[in-house]
């Protein structure tokens, strides 16, 4: 596996996709996906975590004893969740009540180790930065995807728009947790149903 | 402060309307990968139930003896993660020693844990609602058997569907995506019994 730009950013948005690919960080894209602000705001948050953690845990990897590396990554990943928190907590103030826990449980998200064991650990400082930042980019982009189409039928709005002038009854199934799950559902079958056929194509190649 | 609401209320609505993973999606990780076969999802289950209990207390002792007095709400995040490290660690420790039958079955998973979200976003909860000692242990206790029944059922499902014949881009995490979705349905035909919020 290259670890060029390229394909660091195709692998993060796309073939390992840490949301529909890996399953992983689910708790929080499930959690904050009702509202678009929500989600670009927890994704921002995580883009910010998992490249400056990726970044530091990478500087400092020829210096962490194998046997507590888990204990480390744990507390810089935690005093970047802290920044973050802190500065949604002052700055938008709102989203930060909207958001509750899942800010702090950015801590315990397992993009974040996952980056942090299977890329930064081996990897110089820059790409890795650049590759949490992909991989938070993904993940973002999912969150994005499925809270659109959440707030648009649970809510009738757009990043808190009102899209009144078409009339439509409101999904109140999209705005309570099951239908965050059977959204996040259909995305899982439409990436592995794209990823089949081309797998299939390849082999007929 | 929030009215004081009685704890066994809190109790029964984290089991089932405020379930852990169906209505705060807490433990998602875990509860998706470690959920194919019953014995061993059970087994997660009563770990992740008595780690609960432990975390939960001693985060709410620490909590209110030692990190509000000392002013340093801001670094909770880092507290309740080493808590909740270190209490697995004793708890491992403590099993191994006074009760090996249950290490054995359990050990696999205590690691494991650590970093589920759903022990750390218990405290988190705890802190934002303002619980006390009562309400704290019994939403502990609470979230940690809903949380287990979770993955109990799930599991049990999933063991049928191993049998059928699904849609291929379906398999694996799709349709259990899918079946979590029905189960949290059905718990949502709890609300209105209780409510926590």
């Amino acid at each position: 596996m290259g670890n060029s730009l390229k394909t660091v950013f195709y692998r993060n948005l796309w073939g390992e996709n840490p949301v529909i690919r890996q399953i992983l960080g689910i708790c929080s894209a499930l959690a904050v996906t009702n509202r678009t602000v929500n989600s670009l705001v927890m994704g921002v948050g995580l883009m910010f975590v998992t490249a400056f953690s990726s970044l530091t845990l990478s500087a400092l990897r020829e210096h962490i004893p194998d046997r507590i590396r888990m204990i480390v990554q744990t507390l810089v990943i935690a005093a970047y969740v802290i920044i973050v928190d802190i500065f949604i907590k002052a700055n938008l103030p709102e989203i930060s009540k909207a958001l509750g826990p899942y800010v702090g449980l950015i801590i315990t998200n397992c993009i974040i180790m996952g980056r942090a064991e299977a890329f930064a650990r081996k990897n110089p400082p820059v790409i890795s930065f650049f590759d949490g930042l992909f991989a938070g980019i993904g993940y973002t982009v999912i969150l994005l995807g499925i809270a659109l189409i959440r707030e648009i039928l649970g809510f009738g709005t757009i990043f808190g728009f009102s899209i009144n002038f078409i009339d439509f009854t409101k999904w109140t199934i999209m705005v309570v947790p099951p239908g965050a799950f059977f959204m996040i559902a259909i995305f899982i079958w439409i990436a592995s149903g794209i990823q089949n056929r081309r797998l299939k194509k390849k082999e007929a190649k | 402060m929030t009215p004081q609401i009685n704890p066994f209320i809190i109790f029964f609505a984290s089991i089932i309307t405020s379930n852990m993973v169906l209505s705060n999606f807490l433990g998602m990780c875990s509860f998706i990968s470690v959920s194919n076969e019953f014995k061993t999802a059970s087994g997660l289950g009563k770990a992740v139930t008595l780690v609960m209990v432990f975390t939960t207390v001693i985060n709410y002792v620490v909590y209110q003896y030692v990190v509000l007095p000392l002013g340093l709400e801001y670094l909770r995040y880092v507290v309740f993660i080493i808590v909740i490290a270190a209490s697995v660690q004793i708890i491992e420790l403590a099993m191994d020693r006074f009760l090996p039958e249950l290490y054995i079955k359990l050990g696999i998973f205590l690691p494991l844990i650590t970093v589920n979200c759903a022990i750390l976003g218990i405290s988190l909860f705890m802190v934002i609602r303002n619980y006390n000692f009562w309400q704290s242990l019994l939403f502990g206790l609470g979230s940690g058997l809903g949380w287990w029944l979770a993955i109990s059922t799930l599991a049990a499902i999933r063991e049928k569907t191993g049998k059928s014949k699904i849609p291929q881009g379906l398999v694996g995490p799709g349709l259990t995506f899918i079946i979590i979705g029905l189960m949290a349905l059905a718990f949502m035909g709890f609300s209105g019994i209780f409510v926590i919020q």
